[in-house]
């Protein structure tokens, strides 16, 4: 096998990394070098989460790292979080996706949510792999659209009775605690959406995984039931309001798929290229023809081109300024350009290119998920058209 | 207790090597430095011994310029707890180091100062037993493990065919390779208490070198190996190649 990973740097984007940013990102990668990258074909063959791996994302600090040390977590900045991401999906996008739901999609909305109780009891047990989280908004007819949804939550006396099904979960079956969106009003009633943490083991609460996945198979995908779930008043979200909440936990979560489509895309480019060097056909490597020469040079463009967006993106989100458009211009530049660069991998390496010895037949099936969940490819053009128009083309 | 460890910046391992303008150092452009593998070990070491011993404090030093700062930060990640930078121009005579070395830890006075085996670079294992010798304390050398106990320390080297156990009384200087020193992850929270655990900077005096580097050349190229036949039929020809040829039967 290939010795440590380099890193693909063309434009030195080191350079503009401080030293905590190159630290956290060298001890990342060397994690993923080390753990990952020796269990990752097994386990994605088998069909499993490599759960073993959890505790060390805790102590390691590569959970929630981007929120504050008060609750236990690293409080790094928003750059360093991305370069995790970008690692972790060097390795799967399915262990990044883990690290995404638990980070972004849980530990994120407790905290900016959340009651001071909630946040002092969760937390903690997130940030170090002990309490395992997931995120639950989509529905079998609400994807793109889930203003719509029909998951229901009804006051009671003393708390809340949650009805519904949510599909497509990600570490639905694993999940200690579910962050569930349900209407507490009318359907249609935008503003009635509200959060709330459902521990998994409530009477009423099942969880089914997801069958006949030919992507992301080292992740768990699930399927949850709630049938007359009861839950007390302290399980609602207070600060929680309408759609517009689990919208902000989706922002930060394609900000780190921004990061992590680049990680995806370095792993795929940097086996095409040593493959390319390798193998002899005709009457030398492959590396060596221009057509070869042509598909590894998109690549690099391509791949420089995301690296340098995810890291303007970072740099806005530590100001402050970042925007949920220019989010949206991210993760749908940059998982394209991984999808595209996968594939071309794939193909450079011809017949090994479809084993899963090598990693970028892997990669390119596990990026048509990250194509689709965290809001379409589409929906964020439509997105990114209504932010140039003004007109809304949902 | 006190524990000192020097370390070193010295470029990574992975790292493709081009020779400098001037044939007689590395050029340093493209080149991504780290904390010396050997050096790792030392400061893991002294990290379990302190774990181990409930008390005292790990302090790294480094003789080099500037950047060499990210080194002490790197070994502040993983848990020392301070660390001091010798700031001068850095030699490859490993004399010159252990006189730098040896007139700060004079005045420091650490009961026990850990090193790597050796740099990663240079690869000479000079350091450790030289700065011994000018402090005049014991040293041992290749350290699998060690332990501290009652002033002294009880030391395991693997030697040819078997171990190799050395009690030291302290203070004493030892150099450690990797043994049961496989280093901890920096964790992300330990990297951002790097950031505010005192580093100082004490420029040194830097003593007049006997040795200069002459020249340095990258390895020859390896000749391209060769096919000498297929089957049973080609070993005889193989064995005598290795025999008359490659002379390693
Ligand atoms: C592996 C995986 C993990 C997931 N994890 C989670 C999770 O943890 N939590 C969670 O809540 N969800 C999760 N999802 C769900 C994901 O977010 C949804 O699949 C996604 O939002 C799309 O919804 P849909 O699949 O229903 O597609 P649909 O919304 O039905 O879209 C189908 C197609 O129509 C297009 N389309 C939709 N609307 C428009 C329009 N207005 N104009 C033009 N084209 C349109 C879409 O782009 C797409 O091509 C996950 C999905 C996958 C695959």
């Amino acid at each position: 096998m290939a010795g440590a990973f380099q890193g693909i740097d063309f434009y030195d984007v080191d350079g503009l990394l401080d030293d905590e940013e190159r630290m956290t990102r060298d001890m990342v990668r060397e994690w993923v070098d080390d753990r990952l990258l020796p269990i990752i074909e097994e386990a994605y063959v088998e069909r499993r989460f490599p759960t073993e791996i959890v505790p060390e994302l805790g102590t390691l600090g590569m959970l929630g790292a981007n929120l504050p040390e008060e609750y236990g977590c690293a409080g790094l900045n928003n750059v360093a979080y991305g370069l995790i991401m970008q690692e972790l999906e060097r390795g799967d996008s399915g262990i990044r996706s883990f690290a995404s739901v638990q980070g972004a999609l849980v530990m994120y909305p407790i905290y900016a949510f959340g009651s001071e109780a909630q946040k002092r009891d969760w937390l903690p047990r997130l940030q170090s792999g002990d309490a395992i989280g997931c995120f639950g908004l989509t529905e079998p007819d609400y994807g793109s659209n889930p203003a719509g949804m029909i998951t229901t939550a009804q006051k009671t006396a003393d708390g809340w009775v949650l009805n519904g099904t949510k599909m497509w979960i990600t570490n639905g079956s694993m999940a200690d605690v579910a962050v569930i969106w349900a209407q507490t009003g009318e359907v249609g009633d935008v503003p009635g959406i509200r959060g709330f943490l459902v521990e998994t083991d409530t009477p009423g609460f099942s969880a089914r995984d997801q069958k006949g996945k030919l992507s992301l198979l080292a992740s768990d995908t699930s399927e949850l039931h709630l049938a007359d779930v009861e839950v007390g008043d302290a399980a609602l979200l207070p600060e929680s309001r309408g759609l517009k909440s689990p919208l902000m936990c989706l922002t930060q979560a394609r900000y780190g798929i921004a990061w992590g489509a680049v990680g995806a895309a370095m792993a795929c480019l940097d086996e095409a290229v040593r493959y390319a060097k390798e193998r002899k056909m005709f009457d030398g490597p492959i590396g060596g023809k221009q057509i070869q020469q042509v598909r590894l040079a998109d690549m690099l463009t391509q791949l420089t081109q995301g690296q340098l967006l995810a890291l303007r993106l970072g740099r806005l989100k530590d100001e402050g300024t970042m925007t949920p458009q220019q989010v949206s211009l991210a993760k749908r530049a940059n998982v394209d350009m991984a999808c595209d660069t996968a594939r071309e991998a794939r193909r450079l390496l011809g017949a090994n290119g479809i084993l899963v010895e090598y990693a970028s037949m892997r990669h390119m099936a596990n990026l048509e998920s990250v194509y689709t969940y965290e809001g379409t490819h589409d929906i964020h053009s439509l997105i990114l058209g209504q932010a140039l128009t003004g007109l809304s083309a949902f | 207790m006190e524990i000192l460890v020097c370390v070193k910046r010295v470029p990574d391992t992975e790292t493709r090597i081009r020779i400098g303008d001037g044939g007689r150092s590395i050029d340093p452009s493209g080149v991504k430095y780290v904390l010396s593998p050997y050096d790792e070990f030392a400061v893991e070491a002294a990290l379990r011994t302190k774990e181990g011993l409930g008390e005292g404090e790990v302090t790294v030093t480094t003789f080099g310029d500037d950047a060499s700062q990210e080194t002490l930060r790197s070994a502040l990640a993983m848990g020392a707890n301070r660390a001091v930078l010798l700031e001068g121009a850095a030699t490859m005579d490993g004399l010159t180091t252990a006189k730098v070395l040896a007139t700060e830890i004079e005045e420091m006075d650490p009961p026990l100062v850990l090193l790597g085996m050796k740099a990663a670079d240079a690869d000479q294992q000079q350091v450790g037993p030289m700065l011994a010798t000018l402090l005049g304390r014991p040293c041992a050398t290749a350290v699998a493990e060690f332990e501290v106990a009652d002033g002294k320390v009880v030391c395991r080297r693997e030697v040819e065919g078997g171990t190799e156990v050395l009690e030291l009384d302290l203070p004493a200087v030892i150099t450690v390779t990797k043994g049961a020193y496989e280093p901890r992850y920096a964790s992300l929270k330990g990297i951002m208490a790097a950031k505010r655990k005192p580093l100082e900077k004490k420029p040194v005096d830097v003593p007049e070198s006997a040795l200069v580097v002459e020249a340095l050349e990258p390895p020859p190229e390896k000749a391209a190996g060769r096919i000498v036949g297929e089957g049973p039929d080609a070993v005889a020809e193989l064995v005598r190649l290795l025999r008359e040829e490659a002379r390693v039967l």
